[in-house]
């Protein structure tokens, strides 16, 4: 019964800090992409005549954004369905 | 246990089908297990890059081309004006590299935009009950890339500055030559370059490991449509519209995936010949 006890506050815990990889990696990626975005429209806007290297970059940037928040995804999923900190309860 | 139970009745419920979809088929214990899905198909799609390219350099003709050349002719020329922004010394190996890189990575995480049970099924003809189609959402394969990348990075690094030369680049860049420094130089040096294969292969694993296990959970949304309930056929419709719009979604992701670990790779290429 301990141990069922034990187990649920892992669970929980892992829930919470599920929930807090995706949600902040989120908000990291989407400024990232917001800023990088806005600067790729300013700068089209400046010289048209750029806009397919520059399109070129933003794209390749866009990746590189997004790398770091879908690594946490990826982490975080992984959690969810083959939790490591449950193994102590076997 | 599960081999046969998935043979006669199926997943028992959601979780229990994820789990089953990413479970490699895998022999051997421990340390000296090997991913035989994921050997199978990267080896397998490593053969059709190649054949790809033979049988364009075969047909070649020097005067109209047909289309298969004119696309093959396209993407070489691609990976070649990318190369050539970068790096300045000889890239007889580096673009063939680079190449290579794009069009195998590209495959690979093209797999994940087939069917999810499609894998299983071809394979249960043959008896057997788990195979991952995608051999980048598997670390071992990532990692083993983006390794052999830092390996061509210290040999372009010894190349153009000599053994002597690398050695005393990573004792006295970027403070100084002050003994007193040679600890953090050191250290910064060595970080900089185990973050880059790290980085490489984790951005790609997590990029194709999270993009199948999402459709996995979109498969999840119709599973229930043959108990006919209202749900299950909202359900259903979801599964329809979200896994349409996640796989278009995904076909950008795959390219710029490849995209990105090419041009990286070049790019750190081109920065182990730059001398200080």
């Amino acid at each position: 019964m301990e141990n069922l006890a034990l187990i649920a506050q892992v669970q929980g815990y892992t829930a919470i800090a599920l929930g807090l990889i995706i949600g902040l990696g989120a908000i990291g990626a989407c400024i990232g992409i917001g800023i990088m975005g806005s600067k790729f429209l300013e700068s089209a806007a400046r010289q048209p005549e750029l806009i397919p290297t520059l399109q070129g970059r933003m794209f390749l940037l866009a990746g590189l954004i997004d790398a770091a928040f879908l690594i946490g995804v990826a982490l975080a999923m992984f959690f969810a369905f083959a939790n490591p900190l449950l193994a102590r309860f076997g | 246990m599960s081999a046969a139970e998935h043979a006669t009745t199926g997943p028992a419920n959601g979780t229990e089908y994820i789990n089953h979809h990413l479970t490699h088929l895998k022999v051997g214990e421990g340390f000296w297990s090997l991913h035989v899905d994921t050997i199978v198909m990267s080896v397998l799609l490593g053969l059709v890059t190649l054949a790809m390219f033979y049988s364009a350099a075969r047909k070649a003709t020097p005067g109209v081309p047909g289309k298969w050349q004119a696309f093959v002719e396209m993407v070489v020329e691609f990976i070649d004006t990318t190369v050539k922004e970068v790096f300045h010394l000889d890239r007889s190996f580096l673009a063939p590299l680079a190449l290579t890189i794009f069009v195998w990575v590209f495959l690979m995480n093209a797999m994940d935009l087939l069917p999810l049970d499609l894998p299983g099924v071809i394979m249960g003809w043959f008896g057997i009950h788990y195979w991952r189609a995608v051999p980048t959402a598997d670390a071992n394969t990532t990692f083993a890339m983006s390794l052999t990348v830092l390996v061509i990075v210290i040999f372009y690094s010894l190349k153009a500055k000599g053994a002597g030369g690398y050695i005393h680049e990573l004792f006295t860049a970027p403070f100084g030559a002050n003994p007193l420094l040679w600890i953090p130089n050191f250290v910064l040096n060595l970080v900089e370059l185990l973050s880059k294969p790290v980085s490489l292969a984790m951005r790609l694993f997590g990029n194709m490991y999270a993009g199948e296990l999402v459709f996995m959970l979109i498969a999840l949304l119709g599973a229930g449509v043959f108990t006919w309930t209202i749900g299950s056929t909202v359900g259903f419709v979801g599964q329809l519209l979200a896994g349409a719009g996640w796989a278009i979604f995904h076909i950008l992701i795959i390219t710029l995936q490849a995209f990105i670990f090419m041009v990286l790779t070049v790019v750190y290429s081109a920065m182990a010949t730059e001398h200080h």
